[in-house]
């Protein structure tokens, strides 16, 4: 394995509210390499985000706090490193596309100047530079007609072309590491998938890692190459993308899958969503938190709570029944 | 725009035309006599019946009307009773003190509400920012005369810093000017200004927790260029209209403001008249104020349009 570029280790982010403590991520360890596209999978409200958020400082304190655990990207420590530092590196060597393309870009500013403004930041080009530049980053990211977008203002783009202008400008520093937070799922299908398309080209063009948080496992399939499930604040299973998509350890993981159309099953198997609900985060069950709606849990499952363990080369599972659990049972 | 522009032009017609015939019946339908006003205390009824018959006032309520609407259109707002002079003549000198006092006021409490409330926003949750809002609260509780009295009696009476009474018009330079007009707008300021800061204050957190923000700070974007690159325009929104409402808000104070300070303005002027009765002047003072209102409701919706590119007329 070569040196990774982002190495997170015991990760704990937890934020205070009325209801109590809620540890929105417990105990997360993964890395991605350099070039990878890594994927975090999950139900709404398992932490992905705020995984996320973690990695870039952008964590909102007061309410919420990063406790414990080390991000390690790139040779750095971004949990040490002061505010000014942390701020060079984000839009750098970090970029970030959101999930809400309608309201992520403001409403106020041209294309233009929210384009040429990480470029003014951080390289220190001139507007004018900035701006010529901006001209390409529209035109790479395959948006027709890019000099009168420069002056057109989000409202006016449809919602996949404003995605296309996050990628351009969370791009525009050529970053290592571009983290898309289920920046497609509000898109219509066939967009996403040219949306997705263009970020593995374009991270592939620069040889950035893509990290993709998404809740859909027909993306992790055909994007990822290594992926890693989380639920309830904990990382459940990571491994190979397609060992994964194919043999599944982990009874969360194998109810997602059921879940999911693939195009790799006979005709008329019926979709199954996982039975029951997500867990309150505020007050989780006992043992592994999965136990509830659990098909394979014993009786130990609500008592000890299984550990990440190694199972294979690159591969970690976290359920005691990980041995008897498969996709076709 | 322009055509925008053209267009609630257009419609402010009826607002005004339905202004002049609610001030015109109020004044008509109200208490005394014009002809008894006009002739004074010795009248005889001989007088008075040749005074009704010379200015018309025997002649049916829709005539009267029309007639004073007709004048209007010709920019005649018609003779004081009390001094017979036209009113037009009368209001020029009056225009200046109380235009330069709504100005100053109106860009002081935006300089003061803007800039504090951002600090607060800025500052949110601190004793900065409870101690600004505390005395934002203080400042709309406070009634206007009694902040005016007060500083009267503290900077003009007591320390002597500047004149209980007598304005100096802008002829006389603009340091005398502002001087003699600053308490009056430091009053104004501060009452406007409060409210102006707290809608300040709630627009810029509101805006702050925008996606788009976020995206900002993943950006590598400063604090500061956070708050006011991307936050500061789109919450102006809610400001513009405060400051809109201010303004109005002020035609009224003005009266009072005018008439604690002794400054010959038109909210003296209106004083003056209702105190003698003198309705032509009280017809025409009404009508100039809601032309006014109505023009700052104009110029603030197109700021909307300037503000927010979203808007589009
Ligand atoms: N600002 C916040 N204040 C309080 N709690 C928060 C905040 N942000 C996140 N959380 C908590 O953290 C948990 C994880 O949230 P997160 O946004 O990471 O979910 P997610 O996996 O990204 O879900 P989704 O698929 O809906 O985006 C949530 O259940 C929520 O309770
Ligand atoms: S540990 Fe038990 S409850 Fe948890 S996933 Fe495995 S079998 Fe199910
Ligand atoms: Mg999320």
């Amino acid at each position: 394995m070569t040196e990774a570029l982002l190495t997170v280790e015991n990760l704990h982010t937890q934020f205070r509210t009325e209801g109590g403590v809620v540890q929105a991520v417990d105990d997360v360890s993964f890395n991605i390499q350099a070039g990878e596209t890594f994927a975090l999978v999950g139900e709404s409200g398992c932490g992905k985000s705020v995984t996320a958020l973690s990695i870039m400082g952008l964590i909102p304190n007061p309410p919420g706090e990063i406790t414990s655990g080390s991000i390690e990207f790139d040779g750095v420590d971004l949990l040490q490193v002061s505010s000014t530092e942390m701020r060079s590196i984000r839009g750098s060597k970090i970029g970030m596309i959101f999930q809400e393309p309608m309201s992520s870009l403001n409403p106020v500013l041209t294309i233009e100047s929210q384009l040429a403004e990480p470029l003014k930041i951080h390289i220190g080009l001139s507007s004018a530079a900035a701006n010529d530049r901006a001209q390409e980053l529209i035109d790479m990211v395959g948006i027709p007609d890019s000099k009168t977008r420069l002056k057109q203002y989000p409202h006016e783009l449809s919602g996949g072309q404003r995605q296309r202008i996050m990628i351009a400008m969370a791009m525009a520093c050529t970053p290592r590491l571009l983290i898309a937070d289920e920046a497609t799922t509000a898109l219509d299908v066939t967009i996403q998938a040219q949306i997705l398309d263009l970020m593995q080209e374009v991270t592939e063009k620069s040889g950035a890692a893509l990290l993709i948080i998404t809740h859909n496992l027909g993306i992790v399939a055909r994007y990822a190459d290594r992926v890693a499930v989380m639920y309830a604040g904990k990382l459940r299973e990571v491994g190979d993308a397609s060992d994964i998509y194919a043999a599944s350890q982990h009874p969360y993981t194998v109810g997602l899958l059921r879940s999911v159309p693939r195009l790799d099953s006979e005709k008329g198997t019926p979709l199954s969503p996982i039975g029951g609900e997500i867990p309150d985060l505020t007050n989780l069950p006992g043992g592994c938190a999965f136990n509830p709606r659990c098909q394979w849990a014993v009786d130990r499952c609500s008592i000890e709570e299984p550990e990440l363990i190694e199972i294979a080369q690159g591969k970690q599972v976290a359920c005691f029944e990980h041995a008897s659990v498969s996709l076709s049972v | 725009m322009w055509r925008y522009i053209a267009q609630r032009i257009l419609v402010s017609i009826p607002v005004v035309i339905m202004v002049g015939i609610i001030t015109f019946t109020l004044v008509y339908v109200g208490p005394g006599d014009p002809a008894a006003i006009i002739a004074g205390d010795e009248a005889t009824p001989e007088i008075l019946e040749a005074i009704r018959e010379d200015l018309g006032f025997n002649r049916p309520f829709p005539v009267q009307m029309g007639d004073w609407f007709w004048k209007l259109l010709q920019g005649d707002l018609g003779t004081s009773y009390f001094s017979k002079r036209e009113i037009t003549e009368l209001i020029t000198p009056r225009l200046q003190p109380t235009l330069s006092l709504g100005f100053q006021v109106v860009v002081l409490s935006t300089l003061i509400g803007i800039s504090t409330g951002m600090l607060a926003a800025w500052k949110a949750g601190s004793r900065l920012d409870r101690n600004l809002m505390i005395l934002a609260v203080l400042g709309f509780a406070t009634p206007g005369f009694w902040l005016a009295f007060l500083t009267i009696w503290l900077f003009a009476v007591n320390l002597g810093w500047f004149p209980v009474i007598g304005y100096k018009p802008i002829q006389d330079g603009l340091i005398p000017h502002l001087h003699s007009m600053f308490l009056p707008v430091m009053v104004n300021s501060i009452l406007a200004s409060a409210f102006i800061s707290r809608i300040t204050r709630s627009a810029m957190l509101e805006v702050l927790r925008e996606d788009y923000i976020r995206t900002a700070r993943a950006k590598g974007a400063s604090e500061f260029s956070v708050f006011i690159r991307h936050a500061f325009r789109p919450s102006a929104i809610p400001v513009a209209t405060v400051i809109g409402a201010s303004i109005a808000g002020l035609a009224t104070g003005f009266v009072l403001t005018e008439t604690i300070f002794a400054i010959p303005g038109l909210g003296r002027m209106l004083v003056d008249a209702i105190v003698r009765r003198d309705y032509p002047i009280i017809q025409a003072l009404l009508m100039v104020v809601a032309i006014v209102l109505i023009g700052v409701n104009l110029i603030v919706d197109i700021l909307y349009a300037y503000i927010d590119p979203r808007i589009r007329y």
